[in-house]
């Protein structure tokens, strides 16, 4: 097998702004084309609404052919998420658990997990938060949020930690053990609200109020701690994967497990310590929104903030700091869908229109490099080398 | 060159001025290659040099920026590899684009082009081409058996046989000896003649100086993508090409030197190792290696080595047996107590185990230290340090790279390599293990990567050296184990060793004795 020579003085090395595009183009296309997308199903289902023609009707009323709704329907959505610090405290706070979120989902990427139950680690989190929450909503407010806070993240890394353990001892496939974990989680959460943890003679099933567990607020009237916990947390992740040996082997795991072996590395011991460190990171997401927004559960509880992370970690590339962006992203929109909603009439449900086609677009993220010939680190001699053209075995 | 002997016909392939240039690298530049009917012309060169970018090229796999193809004297266009076989060239791989479960037959009819607009195969017809085409070359093969029950070589056969079913004239084979021994390479060799005496042309690519001079009528050396020599065999020999293919002079023979074996380090008794299907692979096998010396296991690849070696540096459990490191019994310990106890080794396959190929050279040169200081203290890393080891090891160990940081995956094989070479050799070793450390590396790689090997046993370090190239075997070892079927079949002593005893052997077993006069039975 061939390579080529490098040529003395002609080396591969691009400047450093064609670098920063090839690692952003992708993210960028795949947004503005979500955003398109999006701005075409807006306009087909304008037309599927049958509105008098503007010359039969009173000035105020709607009617005729909207072309510039799109216009209107995202001019919302970014005044609802930036309009105003109001606004942008209610982004940050959507953005918060986000962060957490994919941050768990990316740490599991690096070692090679795909681990889809964040969902269900988030659930399971906030349940113990809420728990030791209402155990000790009278306490002094320190000693509840600290210990709260801690039995999110507990409860989310045991919730981690069993699909990391089977995968370690049977070989069991983490994406089917955590999703089947999810459904687990939501019956769990539905069960103890309507159970044990029911706030007796209430008509429906919600607990008590955390009380002093409350996470402070200290920006605005909602903006709570968990913003600063969430930036911390990227902040912490990043050092781990790239500053300790812990993440060294974390990363080497995920990237090639046989040479891990081969370097005295234990990978079923960094496994069942990534799953459970990742469901840590959303059990904290859970709490974040438990101790910092709702304060108390319904069987309702929880968004699909859990699926929503797997976008945010795919849209980063699995980096922890670029979670931090990529949340703000899908925050902003579902901070801004409401006004959205008032503003132009399109419901809130684009925003999930919008993270499906980002999440289908990343997916086929390959075909956009291929139609932006976009080279990879290594195209062209990869071409040459078949047997070089190894991957940095990120994404699954 | 104008001494031509034989008649001079018009080339079936001509290649003219190609250039083909990558980002950064120029793979191909303004080579020139022609290749008259009947005749084997070998494509010499080291890895890197840029055969395989100029086979593709002719296989229509990679655009030329500059020059023309020309067949039979008429210009040509190839558009991809469909095209390029329709036009009757064809290319045997390295590895084998074989399935193992379908037939002969089967595997020659997959994909052909005269079968494309049909619904049902006609298996009669094609098994009586089949028969009459081995016939022909001169070796029978059954059409119905199972390509994964066949050796090697005769998977070889399968492969040159695809590619005369679909009337190949011109015949690519890229380093088609690297898997098959002595014997197997002399009855490939009788093929390919006879396909040459029919007026097929074959194109051999090989970085083996040795076969080239027997096989080649003539031999075109490429060195960093430009043609810098085209000899006939009779007018040269191994140094030549050898200087030619390099650069410079290259010492093709190690000079291995006087050993002086000291105590017993490695002692391994009745080790019985399952691999992955749970088979048992090594079935009792009993060696010493003593400090100082090169103990060399020959054997064709498969016949337990790789788990043999695997269960000594601990990544794999024994079965049954044990193994002692300088006295201490060290049987199923984990790699890393392996590695800490003063055990280097080097893996067969870099690419899987040796290195990260994602991962930057620096983080690769410190895979099996990098939780020590000064590495790292306690969890922290310290990535100073792991720097400027890192341009130390570039430096000492000859490690071609425009930094510490680029990827692993952008060396070239021989520099990835002394890379792992690097990071095992350069510490206080008991044993040294190495599997196939030269495999598909270039002359002046191997010569390298040998003489780091010596020193590192006049240093007094045991050395256990696995490879699949009987050649590297005999000019290494002090001592040869042949290894067949999961046991040690025969020690030899590696100065006086016959090669063509040591290869019935590894063929053989040993069943046929007589011709293994040299061999004592283990």
């Amino acid at each position: 097998m061939s390579a080529p020579v490098p040529v003395a003085g002609a080396r591969p090395r691009r400047s450093f702004a064609a670098r920063t595009w090839s690692v952003l183009a992708v993210p960028l296309l795949v947004v503005i084309l979500s955003l398109l997308l999006g701005a075409i199903v807006i306009l087909a289902s304008e037309l599927l609404v049958a509105r008098p023609a503007c010359s039969t009707v009173t000035a105020g009323t709607p009617c005729g052919f909207d072309w510039m709704l799109w216009f209107t329907a995202y001019a919302a959505l970014v005044q609802g998420a930036f309009g105003g610090s109001d606004a942008i405290i209610q982004t940050l706070v959507y953005t918060t658990p986000l962060v957490l979120g994919g941050l768990a989902v990316a740490f599991g990427f690096k070692a090679g997990l795909f681990n889809i139950g964040a969902q269900g680690q988030f659930l399971v989190g906030a349940l113990g938060a809420v728990i030791v929450g209402v155990a000790l909503a009278g306490a002094p407010a320190p000693v509840a949020i600290v210990a709260a806070t801690i039995a999110g993240i507990v409860a989310g890394g045991l919730w981690g930690f069993i699909p990391g353990f089977l995968k370690a001892v049977s070989g069991a496939h983490e994406v089917v053990s955590t999703i089947m974990l999810n459904y687990v989680a939501v019956q769990l959460l539905a069960a103890l609200v309507s159970g044990p943890l029911k706030v007796p003679k209430s008509p429906s099933p919600v607990t008590y109020d955390v009380g002093n567990a409350a996470f402070p607020i200290f920006l605005g009237d909602t903006g709570h701690i968990g913003i600063i916990l969430a930036i911390l947390a990227a902040g912490l992740v990043w050092w781990l994967l790239f500053r300790t040996t812990w993440g060294f082997e974390i990363r080497s795991v995920g990237a090639s497990p046989d040479a891990a072996r081969y370097a005295g590395m234990r990978p079923k011991l960094l496994t069942v310590a990534t799953m459970t460190f990742s469901g840590a990171l959303a059990g904290l997401a859970g709490t974040s929104v438990l101790l910092g927004v709702s304060h108390s559960m319904t069987s309702s509880f929880g968004t699909t903030v859990g699926f929503d992370s797997i976008a945010v970690a795919l849209l980063a590339r699995s980096n922890p700091l670029a979670v931090l962006p990529a949340a703000l992203l899908f925050g902003s929109m579902r901070a801004g869908a409401g006004l959205m909603q008032i503003n132009a009439g399109i419901p809130v449900e684009l925003v999930d229109v919008l993270q499906a086609t980002i999440l289908l677009f990343l997916v086929a993220s390959p075909v956009l490099r291929r139609l932006l010939r976009l080279r990879n680190v290594q195209a062209g001699i990869a071409t040459a080398a078949p047997g070089q053209s190894l991957g940095a075995g990120t994404a699954p | 060159m104008t001494d031509e002997t034989g008649p001079i016909l018009a080339p079936a392939l001509e290649m003219r001025g190609i250039t083909k240039r990558y980002p950064g690298v120029v793979a191909n530049d303004g080579i020139s290659l022609e290749v008259r009917p009947g005749e084997i012309h070998a494509l010499l060169g080291e890895n890197g040099a840029g055969k395989t970018t100029l086979m593709n090229v002719l296989y229509g796999l990679a655009k030329p920026d500059e020059g023309e193809i020309l067949l039979d004297g008429k210009p040509v266009t190839i558009s991809g590899p469909a095209d390029a076989i329709a036009r009757g060239i064809n290319m045997v791989h390295q590895h084998f684009m074989l399935v193992p479960v379908l037939t002969v037959a089967e595997n020659i009819l997959l994909g052909d082009e005269t079968m494309a607009n049909r619904v049902f195969l006609d298996r009669r017809e094609a098994r009586r081409r089949i028969i009459e085409l081995g016939r022909r070359f001169g070796f029978e093969i059954d059409p119905d058996a199972k390509v994964g029950s066949l050796s090697v070589g005769w998977q070889q056969r399968v492969e040159i046989l695809k590619a005369l079913y679909r009337n190949a004239r011109i015949l690519v084979l890229d380093e088609p000896t690297a898997v098959l021994t002595p014997q197997e390479t002399e009855e490939i060799f009788g093929v390919l003649r006879r396909l040459a005496a029919e007026g097929h042309s074959i194109v051999f690519i090989s970085h083996k100086l040795y076969e080239v001079l027997e096989i080649a009528d003539r031999i075109t050396v490429i060195r960093r993508g430009r043609v810098v020599g085209e000899r006939q065999p009779k007018a040269t020999d191994e140094d030549d090409l050898a200087a030619l293919m390099v650069g410079r002079e290259v010492q093709l023979t190690v000079d291995r030197g006087d050993s002086h074996p000291a105590g017993v380090v490695l002692e391994v008794k009745g080790l019985e190792v399952r691999d992955d299907r749970g088979q048992p692979t090594v079935r009792g096998v009993d060696l010493e290696v003593r400090a100082g010396e090169i103990f060399g296991i020959a054997g064709v690849a498969g016949n337990g080595q790789d788990e043999l070696v695997e269960a000594i540096v601990g990544l794999r459990k024994p079965q049954a047996g044990s193994v002692n490191l300088a006295g201490q019994g060290v049987t199923g310990n984990s790699p890393r107590q392996m590695n800490e106890a003063g055990v280097a080794y080097v893996p067969a396959d870099r690419h899987r185990f040796g290195l990260i190929l994602s991962f930057p050279l620096a983080d690769n040169l410190v895979l099996t230290s990098y939780y020590r200081a000064p590495y790292a203290r306690g969890i922290v890393r310290d990535p100073k340090a792991i720097l400027r080891d890192a341009a130390v090891a570039i430096e000492r160990y000859d490690i071609r790279t425009p930094s510490a940081t680029v990827r692993a995956s952008t060396l070239s094989g021989g520099n990835q390599q002394k890379a792992v070479v690097a990071r095992e050799f350069d510490r206080e070793l008991k044993l040294l293990v190495l599997d196939q450390p030269t495999r598909g590396l270039d002359v002046g790689s191997i010569e390298f990567i040998h003489r780091q090997v010596i020193a590192k046993r006049d240093a007094g370090t045991a050395v256990l050296l696995v490879s699949a190239e009987l050649d590297e075997v005999l000019e290494m070892s002090d001592r040869i184990g042949v290894m067949y079927a999961g046991r040690i079949v025969a020690i030899v002593d590696g100065r006086t060793a016959d090669k063509n005893a040591v290869g019935l052997l590894m063929a053989t077993g040993g069943e046929e004795r007589s011709a293994s006069a040299a061999a004592v039975p283990a």
